[in-house]
């Protein structure tokens, strides 16, 4: 029994880094405007919710499992305050950090009516933090850290971040680029101000 | 029902548009229109708009009563 937890317990970490991966590319997918993996926009939307919700829930499996595995002795402390735990404090510091994060997210996100798009989005920011220390925690605490499967998934899924910031950052991004400009801060344009200048 | 579009926050994203499209079509730089000019919502696009409103990831759209 404790061997099925200590099992699930990891099995049920990984998922969820694969699954944050997935909602990562996701959200990046649906802020450019276009279809985005050959999906409409609304089911990019859509399926970003439900992956992040899934997640949670992985995540919640894999913290419970935890708390009842007699090798791991998590309290639950733990759930909550980073780096006070008894084994390897700062790898499983950092889950912890991560989760607190992802609540903090997922809490924003299901009441955005309340507190209004500017503050959930200013937290929904906290995700491209909250998946490298997810990553982090994955491989530094993971029992599995010198298997090769851990080491491929955690590649695979970096790389899968790493492509769609990329493509976050890149001009062909948005739908309507020049569009862009009407968010651009006035101290922002003044180079393109200047310039005119010096044409007359 | 009526949908309400708040043009200071929409970024012409296009979710509305695609989840309703009996009610909403595309300008020329992504912005949602009003095919009917008022937001009137047929009690069979009920569900669709709601899920346009939720959905809406600027929080632009709004059902107003009557
Ligand atoms: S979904 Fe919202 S932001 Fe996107 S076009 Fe419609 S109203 Fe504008």
């Amino acid at each position: 029994m404790t061997e099925a937890l200590w099992y699930f317990a990891r099995g049920s970490g990984v998922i969820s880094l694969v699954l944050l991966t997935v909602v990562v590319a996701l959200g990046i997918g649906s802020r450019s405007g276009k279809p985005a993996f050959g999906l409409p926009r609304f089911a990019v939307s859509m399926l970003h919710r439900n992956a992040a919700l899934l997640a949670v829930v992985f995540l919640a499996g894999h913290i419970v499992s935890l708390l009842f595995d007699p090798y791991a002795q998590l309290r639950l402390v733990d759930f909550v305050l980073p780096f006070v735990g008894n084994y390897r404090p700062f790898w499983q510091g950092l889950g912890t950090l991560g989760f607190d994060l992802m609540i903090a997210i997922v809490v924003t996100s299901l009441l955005r009516n309340r507190i209004g798009a500017r503050a959930w989005r200013a937290v929904h920011w906290l995700a491209y933090l909250s998946w490298p220390i997810a990553l982090a925690h994955g491989l530094g605490t993971g029992s599995d850290n010198g298997t090769w499967w851990l080491w491929a998934i955690s590649i695979a899924c970096t790389a899968v971040v790493v492509v769609a910031v990329g493509w976050r950052l890149s001009t062909g991004f948005s739908r309507f680029p020049a569009r862009a400009d009407r968010e651009v801060a006035a101290r922002l344009r003044q180079p393109e101000a200047k310039q005119l200048e010096e044409v007359r | 029902m009526r949908l309400h579009i708040d043009w200071t926050a929409c970024d012409g994203r296009g979710v509305c548009t695609e989840l309703l499209e009996e009610m909403l079509t595309e300008d020329d730089w992504g912005y949602p229109v009003l095919r009917d000019g008022k937001g009137e919502i047929p009690r069979a696009l009920d569900g669709a708009a709601r899920r346009a409103v939720d959905r809406c990831p600027r929080l632009a759209l709004k059902l107003t009563q009557q």
